[in-house]
């Protein structure tokens, strides 16, 4: 008999879930100004991964989006704000994102800061915890009038997950 | 203080070579840790924006006709890693028709697709942490991972709960079922994990010349409530 209160474990969202979890509208949460990110997926190999759905969210709003044939995905949602951190600290306006995919047996953590926010950034708790040399794979860039936010699941410039 | 008393865990690595697509998928740095309180037990993301109606929990009544298939429930309550249900949150479930087929168009498996038959259903849990779904069991369908590779009959579940540590997206399995020790998938979990996964037949829950029951609890991480300090 296993152990009731175990987890039960994940297992891979697998390849046809685009008929089952999309929904309308999915892509974009209703906001005054909205904050437009986009970006692709890529695998280990640096080939895009056409078969992943992300979800982002913050308090104040929740979006899901697949990925196209080219691994790219696309979002509007309200600007996230500060939130309270360890010990009275602050941590800087920031995006959970969790990445679901074929290939991933459970699915992948991370988190999109903002790039004009540097002060807080720069100040923010858990920023503190990455290898400085990999915290940029956790700040969007400008692109145009959107934010550009690419997951790199593996090898060079591998995204920083968060354990879960 | 609460006293923290670790569960097993038999979560699959990311990394799990016999599952192919594992490979170049999976990080190859190490995950980093941020403190329980300030990450794992942060609210979820708020799913109120996907709609769910009572309806959509039978996955038989979407078409004009009936699905073929054997018509089965599949039930279970939703608890957290303290036994507490977890109440009114999201369940997503998605599955093949009866002959191992998806309605996915990237799914080319040749077996016919049932013009009676989606099989995507929504449903909240109950006060109890219950849910319900009326569908037709799965059919087993082949994947190129491997020489002459099946997967086991499955209904792919998403459960919310209440924090981001709570997340969940699984596969239920059908008991008896012979694929079972031959799934690569299934097999990243141990055997443990494996017997987490598979739903249990169960009499009481089957109505009588209509459906077979299939009961399946899920265990969610973190609690669905937190706890006040007295």
């Amino acid at each position: 008999m296993p152990d009731q209160r175990a987890p039960t474990p994940s297992q891979t969202v697998g390849p046809f879930f685009g008929f089952a979890l999309p929904f309308a509208g999915d892509a974009d949460a209703n906001a005054s100004a909205p904050l437009r990110i986009q970006g692709q997926v890529f695998d280990g190999a640096g080939a895009v991964v056409p078969d992943a759905i992300l979800e982002l969210w913050h308090s104040d709003a929740f979006v899901r989006c697949a990925t196209d044939p080219v691994g790219r995905y696309r979002v509007t949602l309200p600007r996230p704000r500060a939130t309270a951190g360890p010990d009275g600290s602050r941590q800087a306006p920031h995006l959970e994102v969790s990445v679901f995919a074929r290939g991933l047996l459970r699915h992948l953590e991370t988190r999109i800061y903002l790039p004009d926010e540097e002060a807080a950034n720069a100040a923010d708790p858990m920023l503190a915890l990455v290898d400085p040399a990999r915290r940029d794979t956790l700040v969007a860039r400008r692109e145009g009038a959107a934010l550009r936010f690419d997951i790199r699941l593996q090898g060079v410039s591998e995204t920083v997950f968060f354990a879960l | 203080m609460r006293t923290e008393v670790a569960a097993p865990q038999f979560e699959p690595p990311y990394l799990h070579p016999d599952y192919r697509a594992t490979v170049l998928r999976a990080p190859g740095q190490r995950l980093v840790r941020l403190p329980e309180e300030w990450f794992h037990r942060t609210a979820g993301p708020a799913f109120g924006r996907i709609p769910v109606s009572p309806s959509d929990a039978d996955l038989t009544r979407q078409h004009q006709g009936e699905p073929l298939g054997e018509r089965i429930f599949v039930s279970g309550r939703i608890i957290d890693s303290d036994g507490r249900p977890v109440r009114a949150t999201l369940v997503e479930v998605w599955q093949a028709n009866a002959a191992g087929r998806y309605v996915d168009p990237v799914d080319q498996h040749p077996a016919p697709l049932d013009p009676n038959f989606t099989g995507a259903g929504r449903c909240l849990t109950d006060a109890h942490g219950e849910f319900r779904f009326v569908t037709v069991k799965p059919g087993a369908y082949p994947w190129r991972n491997h020489e002459n590779g099946w997967r086991p009959a499955h209904i792919h579940f998403s459960v919310f709960g209440p924090q981001l540590d709570s997340r969940l997206v699984t596969q239920m399995y059908f008991p008896g079922d012979p694929l079972i020790p031959l799934d690569p998938i299934l097999r990243s979990v141990g055997d443990r994990g494996r017997d987490l996964l598979v739903a249990r037949f169960d009499l009481e829950t089957t109505r009588p010349e209509w459906a077979l029951g299939y009961r399946w609890d899920i265990v969610l991480r973190g609690r669905a409530a937190t706890p006040r300090e007295v």
